[in-house]
């Protein structure tokens, strides 16, 4: 029965490899992320942008340099599911480097429930993504809203000078994702 | 246990190898017959089922060429509504691969493995029942699909997120559990053939004196393992976007859609040489034993498949030139796929001088694998085109790439798996095909793959995009060609329907157990038709003769 028990172990061997084969896809999901984000390949996710400091944005804002013109272009989408009614007041604005320029988006939560939302920021080109300073924004919190209540939120930004001479057009997309609490949601 | 089960297992079969199994005849009533049949752990009766199953889907796959090909006939989309002509393309694709070439050459390995190396069935026979019976299964999926509420799968066999995930029909849920289906017997299969080739040899067949189709089978089947999981992996994501809210391949949610290509295409290119190694194997086996010559090179033939299963791999980006990728990434996609062309030209120039000198007959299956090495030639310089970053981005998505994996699929996988049928039904049922009637289908069929098939290359040079339902009038001559190309092709399969059935049923001369002149290797040691159970106790490997070992000096032992 010698024959027999080398069967089993190819058979375990085999069935060891197609299982981490089949696990190997959603490896992939993390090791995906890093190799692009350590290449500098196709990222464009900004989500890791961190707020920027009232004292660098007053040096960046000390020289406004108006011989550019950048135009920078809103849009807004919701996740799957996601019911809010979610858009850019200002579709599109033109900004010089260096100046502070406000814009708005419009959040509007139309259930019956009191719903918490968090927006997810994504830029296009991405060599944009290292010039463009947030100084304040609602994607860096989560937004809470009580069923049919609306707000204006703010996004407060500057473009510094060394945004590569070739950009001329940004994108900034934010998507929305329903953020709510698992108790609530069920509730 | 079934009394064939019984034998087997005790191994002393002997009295009863010239007995016919209860369920070869409806003598002993229907439910005898479906219960031999569903139960069987016999590798004949497994790789005969394989086998019907693939021709059935040939016509099935095929018809829906045909109405690929009519809809294609004159512009104008005058036939189906665009959505109707998703869905073929979509279903046609997947059936050919899963369908016809996968399970025929499964077919063909559980028939002539075992007999091949001297081994007396396959070494996991229950799960090999287990293997081919999950297929009816996922194929009979696969065409409910079709048929759920609000269009059937209509995004190219490659189900690319977010066609197949965000906008997929409902029925995109069938067909990910039908190729779950696919997966699991593939794979299953493909572990059953490495246990079976590495524990059953006959005493003194060493790994570099199996036969070529045995070497080719058991590379494929490591090829198997690695790349079918792949598929299953994706699919599940696909299915995990779809229903619960995860963003794999969704950019809105931080997921992205071309990482699905990425893990689509680290399957699919290894699944293309899965398609074709065993396509290798066979017309190794074939073109010696008709040039009556001792294949060319033999190490060289394995090491070559061994380099080609390697380099399937890692190469996977030139599907994908297009899709958004670093200039140095494109480079070393397109220098490591320009590589296979070395080992893959190996075999070529190795077949060519196997025929060398020798003196040849033109029988079917030699006729067939001849037209194999020119066409499928064809089909690899195309491919060679195709690996050219620069020249990708004008055949990216246009009918050259059609042209050419048809031409590697077509004139290359299904002529092989038509050889190997013609080379070893004489084995399997006792008698030779009607040889006039295989000579027709060999022409008409050969013809008809180059009128159908060869006029795509200017169309996709000239621009015309794949995978739309209609198209500008000046593509219409070449058009009209590919269409009555297709017909021919596909109406001249009824001749090949007709001449296996008809051999199968007792029609046709009386076949000895060499079969071929110069036949040689384990399976022509046993009579015509195979003995039910064979090699019940391991043959002598050493002692097979054939004229072609006498004729010729370095020989097999």
């Amino acid at each position: 029965m010698v024959e027999k028990k080398s069967h089993r172990k190819i058979f375990i061997i085999g069935g060891i490899v197609a299982v981490l084969m089949f696990g190997f896809c959603f490896a992939m999901v993390p090791l995906y992320t890093l190799i692009c984000k350590k290449t500098g390949i196709n990222t464009t996710s900004v989500a890791g942008t961190e707020l920027t400091k009232p004292s660098v944005a007053a040096a960046l804002g000390k020289n406004i340099d108006m011989s550019r013109e950048i135009t920078v272009q809103f849009t807004a989408t919701n996740h799957m599911g996601m019911p809010w009614d979610f858009y850019p007041r200002t579709k599109s604005v033109k900004v010089h480097p260096g100046e502070k320029v406000q814009v708005y988006f419009y959040a509007k939560n139309p259930t019956e429930k009191n719903m918490t939302a968090q927006a997810i920021p994504a830029m296009t080109p991405t060599e944009a993504i290292s010039h463009f300073h947030k100084i304040e924004c609602f994607c860096f919190n989560q937004q809470k809203l009580k069923a049919g209540e609306s707000r204006e939120m703010g996004l407060l930004f500057q473009i510094d000078k060394d945004l590569p001479k070739e950009t001329q057009v940004i994108t900034l997309a934010y998507t929305l994702f329903d953020a709510t609490p698992n108790e609530a949601s069920k509730g | 246990m079934t009394t064939h089960e019984h034998h087997q297992a005790h191994g002393h079969a002997h009295d009863h190898e010239h007995e016919s199994p209860p369920h070869h005849s409806m003598k002993n009533g229907f439910v005898a017959w479906a219960k031999g049949w569903l139960f069987t752990t016999n590798h004949k009766d497994i790789g005969t089922l394989y086998l019907i199953l693939s021709l059935i889907m040939l016509f099935y796959g095929g018809a829906m060429a045909l109405l690929i090909r009519l809809q294609l006939f004159q512009p104008g989309a005058r036939f189906f509504d665009p959505n109707f002509y998703n869905e073929l393309v979509t279903v046609h694709g997947l059936v050919m691969v899963f369908g016809v070439i996968m399970p025929a050459f499964v077919g063909l390995a559980n028939w002539m493995i075992p007999m091949m190396i001297g081994a007396p069935d396959m070494a996991l026979p229950r799960l090999n029942n287990w293997s081919f019976w999950i297929l009816p299964f996922a194929f009979a999926l696969l065409t409910i699909s079709l048929f759920v509420p609000g269009s059937g799968p209509n995004f190219g066999w490659t189900l690319y997120a977010p066609l197949s995930s965000t906008y997929g029909p409902p029925s995109t849920d069938y067909l990910i559990v039908a190729i779950h289906l696919m997966g699991i017997s593939s794979v299953l299969g493909a572990i059953n053939i490495i246990a079976t080739i590495t524990n059953l040899r006959a005493p003194g067949m060493t790994w570099m004196k199996m036969p070529l189709f045995v070497w080719t089978w058991f590379i494929t089947a490591f090829l198997l393992i690695g790349a079918m999981p792949v598929l299953a992996g994706v699919v599940t994501m696909i299915l995990f976007d779809r229903h619960f809210g995860t963003s794999f391949f969704n950019a809105a949610g931080g997921g992205d859609p071309v990482m699905y290509q990425h893990l689509f295409w680290f399957f699919g290119h290894p699944e293309v040489y899965i398609m074709i190694l065993p396509a290798f194997g066979i017309v190794s086996e074939v073109i010696p034993t008709f040039a009556r010559k001792k294949l060319f090179g033999y190490e060289f033939m394995v090491g070559a498949v061994a380099a080609i299963a390697f380099l399937s791999y890692i190469v996977w980006g030139h599907h994908m030139f297009t899709a958004g990728m670093a200039v140095g990434t494109q480079l070393y996609f397109m220098y490591a796929t320009m590589l296979i062309a070395v080992p893959t030209g190996v075999k070529v120039f190795n077949w060519v001088a196997t025929m060398w000198r020798g003196s040849l007959t033109f029988e079917t299956p030699m006729l067939f694998a001849i037209a194999f090495v020119v066409l499928f030639t064809i089909g690899g310089f195309s491919g060679l085109m195709l690996a050219i970053v620069p020249a990708d981005y004008q055949y990216q998505d246009t009918y050259f790439v059609v042209a050419h994996f048809h031409y590697v699929l077509v004139a290359g996988a299904l002529l092989s798996i038509f050889c190997a049928v013609y080379y070893w039904l004489p084995k399997w049922t006792g008698r030779y095909y009607n040889e006039t009637l295989g000579k027709w289908h060999f022409w008409l069929t050969v013809i008809a793959i180059n009128i159908t098939f060869f006029p795509m290359h200017f169309l996709g040079l000239t621009g015309m995009p794949r995978r739309i339902t209609d198209y500008a009038v000046q593509y219409t001559e070449f058009n009209m060609m590919a269409t009555i190309g297709a017909f021919i092709l596909g109406f001249a399969q009824f001749i090949f329907l007709y001449n296996v059935l008809a051999t199968m049923l007792g029609k046709g001369k009386k076949a000895d157990a060499r079969v071929w002149e110069a036949s040689h290797g384990l399976e022509w040691t046993l009579e015509s038709p195979a003995p039910y159970h064979s090699f019940s106790t391991p043959p002598k490997f050493g002692e097979i003769k054939t004229e072609a070992d006498d004729k010729f000096e370095h020989v097999q032992p």
